[in-house]
């Protein structure tokens, strides 16, 4: 992330601390040992994002946590070009399991981001909050 | 008209907890739905209406709608009066089961004042404050989410999807700069070409400085009457004939679609409701915080066909006297205003202007007697609320 070398133009704005609900809570103490979760719904079988204790498809309350390799692709993304702390790049993956995840890309060149390109997902550090969900093209 | 014998209450339900520690006011709001759906024998998809008050995470309603997935609501009321909020409500929503503006309506409350000693659970520790905050907040306002870059994400899938281009975006903003001359109070009064637009800075993706509204100071306000009172008043009659409204969200992320709004929902309802098409409209206000939004809501109105919006505001079609539906004739919040970051009541006050003949003469559109005013207010991005409104002159 740091590295301006390889990745010139890299998100270097900083992430603020995730509000951790107690319905998120497993979501961030399984991303502080970075482990990638969603939510699948034992009703439905699909999977949804962001993680609800109930599912926003069905409407069951039997949803489950489910660990995710977190890969997918660019749905859409823009630059922001006019920040204090440089550009940065905010999109939607959609990942292999079905929902949409919106996010940062980090680590790559901006003006190489494409619709339809493969991404994985990494954590980001923050400050004094759990590290985040964000991509960088495979 | 009057509610009385118009509306029913058919499922009730009162969540059983008196201390909750272990599940969020989202889930409460969740679970006590639930719970009054399946005491009246309906499910979640049945729901059209939904009303809440401050008790409500989030932007209205709009947080939870998306939270419970709530896809087929087409009337939304999040009055605040308190305590009294939710008696209130069932008065709103009988008035809108009355006018046939929903049939089935959902009214929630939950909160859990007791987990304040809890600090570190989301805005639950701050004293006084009656919610745990929006529920997608730590999946989503982390990330740099502004309007702009939210557009912009829009903007970006509907270039990728139909080839929209950004001198067709431009073309947006140089119908407002022709409007916004001879507009005294516009903040921007320079005629622009889209060549000016293209050259002014990127500032999201693909958004450039003069595809974006300005920021400004201001207000509005409009007055509603009876027709008794209207006929009484000594000012030109404008008649409302059709309203629609509509919130859109990624509701789990399933089949996301940044190319189309709430209008695509809000359109067809305030169009039926007026026994009147797109085609028949004179002048169009449209809610222009980018020049994607006025493309986007065009398109899911009905203007023209979905992913042939680039085409239609091309060449000037939206300057008055030039193209063939003019809109934003004071020019909008691309030129004109955009009080408080909320466009919708003054696309409302230019379409009166229309349609009391009272526009600047050099815009006004001769025999303009049918108009709309449209808007979204959110993002397009994540979730929003749209709203349409026909007006007629009488």
């Amino acid at each position: 992330m740091s590295d301006t070398k390889t990745a010139p133009e890299a998100q270097a704005r900083k992430i603020p601390a995730p509000p951790v609900t107690i319905e998120s809570k497993p979501f961030w103490d399984a991303a502080a040992e970075g482990r990638f979760l969603i939510k699948r719904c034992n009703g439905c079988g699909k999977a949804h994002w962001y993680p609800r204790g109930l599912c926003p498809i069905c409407f069951s309350d039997d949803t489950v946590w489910e660990e995710s390799p977190g890969e997918g692709v660019i749905y859409t993304y823009s630059v922001m070009r006019r920040s204090p702390t440089g550009p940065y790049a905010i999109g939607y993956v959609t990942l292999n399991e079905g929902p949409a995840v919106l996010t940062n890309f980090v680590d790559c060149d901006f003006d190489q981001l494409a619709i339809g390109q493969k991404v994985k997902v990494k954590f980001q550090e923050t400050e004094n909050g759990p590290p985040v969900p964000v991509f960088s093209p495979v | 008209m009057s509610i009385k014998g118009k509306a029913y209450i058919m499922g009730a339900y009162e969540h059983p907890l008196r201390d909750a520690p272990d599940i969020s006011t989202p889930q409460i709001h969740a679970e006590s739905a639930k719970g009054a759906l399946a005491d009246a024998g309906l499910t979640k998809d049945d729901i059209d209406g939904y009303f809440c008050a401050g008790d409500a995470p989030g932007f209205g309603g709009m947080s939870m709608i998306d939270y419970m997935g709530l896809r087929n609501v087409r009337h939304m009321d999040s009055t605040e009066t308190g305590g009294s909020s939710y008696i209130l409500h069932v008065g709103h929503a009988a008035q809108a089961i009355a006018e046939g503006k929903c049939k089935v309506a959902l009214i929630t409350l939950a909160g859990r004042p007791r987990q304040q000693k809890f600090g570190g659970f989301g805005g639950g520790g701050r004293p006084g404050q009656l919610t745990d905050g929006p529920p997608e907040a730590g999946f989503e306002n982390i990330y740099g989410g502004t309007t702009h870059n939210t557009y912009g994400m829009c903007a970006m899938r509907h270039m990728y999807e139909y080839g929209t281009t950004s001198e067709q975006l431009a073309w947006i903003k140089v119908a407002a700069s022709h409007h916004a001359q001879w507009n005294e109070h516009a903040m921007l009064r320079d005629v622009v070409t889209v060549e000016d637009v293209l050259n002014s800075p990127m500032i999201s993706d693909p958004l450039h400085r003069l595809d974006c509204c300005v920021v400004s100071d201001g207000g509005g306000a409009l007055i509603v009457t009876s027709p008794e009172i209207a006929k009484s008043l000594n000012r030109p009659k404008v008649k409302v004939i059709g309203a629609g409204e509509s919130p859109k969200g990624p509701m789990g992320g399933h089949d996301l679609d940044l190319t189309h709004s709430g209008a695509l929902w809000s359109g067809p309802i305030a169009f039926e409701e007026a026994g009147v098409k797109p085609s028949d409209m004179k002048y169009a206000s449209i809610y222009d915080s980018f020049t994607i939004t006025v493309l986007m809501q065009l398109e899911d109105l009905g203007f023209c066909e979905k992913g042939q919006g680039g085409k239609f505001v091309a060449d000037g079609n939206l300057i008055s006297g030039v193209g063939k539906l003019p809109f934003n004739t004071d020019g909008g919040g691309l030129c004109n205003n955009h009080p408080t970051n909320r466009g919708g009541i003054t696309k409302v006050i230019e379409a009166v202007r229309q349609l009391r003949g009272e526009a600047h003469p050099k815009v006004q559109v001769p025999n303009c007697d049918l108009a709309i005013a449209h808007g979204t207010g959110g993002s397009l991005g994540t979730r929003h609320g749209s709203a349409t409104l026909i007006m007629e002159r009488e």
